[in-house]
């Protein structure tokens, strides 16, 4: 597992991707960032700055985990792989894994801004911390998501686009929420990513939004290991 | 070593092997021979662990497939048909990674490492990325990851598919030379490579076992009729009325485009006779020159051709 995870990391920063990917995520982070704190009554947080940058999610998990599975399909890697003496989760959990550490390192970057918030200002520390919490629990999710968009197809693309549908889906939900009333106003609010978001920008860590990251991970992570079975059965 | 019991596997509603049943015994090299689409790569997949049979059961070194997949999956190495390499990775890192995802020691795989790129000859291209090998070399990458955790039994999908003649040869003799200590499935849709490689031959044609032997008994067995090649310095007329005249001669073909005086024929004996004596016989009393004299054995062509022919018409 850890193997795996070990080699995926490397090869995302062998390659030009993991740069690049990088910086677009901090310009439009860095963006969010520079739009929040300068308004007129901006506040010393990085509440402003933190929804607009789960957002960048939605089009990063799709490109760092389109490839995940996908290429080893491609290679026929995937055949070898699945011929080791490993178990199918230990496959999906190290590659989980590495695109986490990809998920780490990006953000740890975006740490700067709270160096620069400290500088000129008293920020409050549970925000932060509750903050990035919520940041690496929706990452993750998202992250999950686009893994398992990989195990359905050969192709980087198809993935890509796959989960990227995924989890607009995902985060409109919100949206459709207001738009509805009643049972089904609940029902969507409850499904959707951003609506469990909020309360981590606010400070606020509640168990029952930090469940639904943790079991909507660990579910989309339990769906990939069974496409991955299911290839045993084709 | 290996047992297969019963395998039959469909996709969707077509059946893809059907109840393939066999035995490889410890340090045998047996191979699967077929036309492309007879269900070699299923059999070979589901040895593997890649496939679930629909019905039926496999064991590797004792262990079940399906049941210990984990235990069987240890004692394989594998070399599917598209060779599955990491195109970026550096020959070194591609082997090192897949000797700690087969869970071997640093040390041990060290050791390996070094041997296995001395077996294959990829020495000089240790540090080369994948990506940059030809396709030879690429198939011996492959073949270095299929042995390199030194496992018991060998399944090698196609090894020779694609790469150049004398490259064909040097897999050959690599393959040889794992089968003595290592029990090894091939599967190949060349006949010269069974005969070349392989102490048992298992042929498949649309999923089905047609016939199991080793490659000179089963040219033997299905040899309908000998075959005797003569080379006669002589009117060729006259030389095939009186070779047709020898008792036990079926038929006497000419060769060539008798545009020299001496002509090849090849005659075509009744079964289990053997005429090479009546006919030097024959050409010396009519005073012709006998300049070459051999029997020509049934290629493994022809015998899978029979074979196949005659499973068709079971049916």
């Amino acid at each position: 597992m850890w193997t795996i995870a070990w080699k995926e990391l490397k090869s995302y920063f062998g390659s030009p991707m993991a740069y690049i990917i990088g910086a677009v995520f901090l310009a439009l982070t860095g963006y969010f960032f520079v739009q929040s704190i300068s308004g007129s009554f901006a506040e010393a947080s990085i509440r402003g700055w933190l929804l607009p940058s789960t957002f960048v999610f939605v089009l990063w998990s799709p490109v760092i985990t389109m490839r995940l599975f996908a290429e080893e399909q491609k290679l026929g890697t995937l055949e070898l792989l699945l011929t080791a003496p490993l178990r199918d989760w230990e496959v999906v959990l190290g590659k989980f894994l590495a695109s986490l550490g990809m998920l780490i390192g990006t953000l740890s970057l975006t740490v700067f801004y709270v160096m620069l918030l400290f500088w000129f200002g008293q920020p409050d520390g549970g925000p932060l911390l509750t903050g990035y919490l919520g940041l690496l629990l929706y990452g993750a999710a998202t992250l999950a998501v686009g893994l398992l968009a990989s195990s359905l197809t050969g192709n980087q693309i198809v993935a890509s686009v796959v989960s990227f549908g995924a989890l607009l889906l995902l985060t409109l939900t919100d949206q459709a929420a207001q738009a509805t009333t009643g049972l089904s106003a609940q029902v969507l609010q409850e499904l959707s990513l951003t609506s469990h978001f909020t309360d981590f920008a606010r400070g606020i860590l509640d168990t029952n939004n930090l469940m639904y990251y943790v079991t909507f991970t660990a579910f989309i992570l339990f769906l990939t290991v069974r496409t991955l079975e299911s290839r045993r059965w084709r | 070593m290996i047992e297969a019991q019963g395998l039959t596997k469909f996709f969707g509603d077509f059946l893809a092997i059907n109840d393939v049943n066999f035995t490889v015994h410890r340090g045998e090299i047996v191979g699967f021979l077929g036309p492309n689409g007879s269900g070699k790569t299923t059999t070979m997949r589901i040895l593997t662990g890649y496939l679930s049979p629909t019905s039926g059961a496999a064991k590797i070194a004792g262990f079940d497939v399906q049941t210990q997949s984990l235990d069987a999956r240890k004692h394989i190495g594998y070399l599917p048909e598209t060779v599955p390499l990491y195109t970026e990775m550096t020959v070194e890192d591609y082997l090192a990674y897949m000797g700690r995802i087969r869970s071997m020691d640093s040390r041990r795989l060290k050791r390996r490492m070094d041997e296995v790129i001395d077996i294959v000859r990829i020495g000089d291209y240790r540090n080369t990325h994948i990506g940059k090998l030809s396709k030879g070399y690429r198939q011996r990458v492959g073949l270095a990851q299929a042995v390199l955790h030194e496992p018991e039994v060998l399944i090698l999908d196609e090894p020779t598919i694609g790469i150049d003649p004398i490259q064909v040869v040097e897999t050959r003799h690599l393959i040889r030379s794992l089968g003595q200590d290592h029990t090894v499935i091939l599967s190949t849709h060349i006949l010269p490579e069974v005969s070349a490689v392989c102490q048992r031959v298992l042929i498949i044609h649309e999923g089905e076992v047609v016939a199991e032997d080793t490659p000179t008994n089963l040219a033997e067995r299905l040899q309908g009729t000998e075959r005797i090649e003569l080379e006669v310095l002589g009117p060729a007329k006259e030389v095939v009325s009186a070779l047709r005249a020898v008792p036990g001669v079926a038929d006497v073909r000419r060769q060539g485009d008798g545009a020299t005086a001496n002509h090849v024929y090849l005659v075509e004996c009744r079964r289990g006779a053997d005429l090479r004596e009546q006919l030097a016989k024959t050409i010396v009393q009519h005073g012709w020159g006998l300049l070459k004299l051999g029997s020509v054995s049934m290629s493994l062509e022809e015998v899978f051709l029979q074979l196949t022919a005659r499973g068709e018409g079971d049916k």
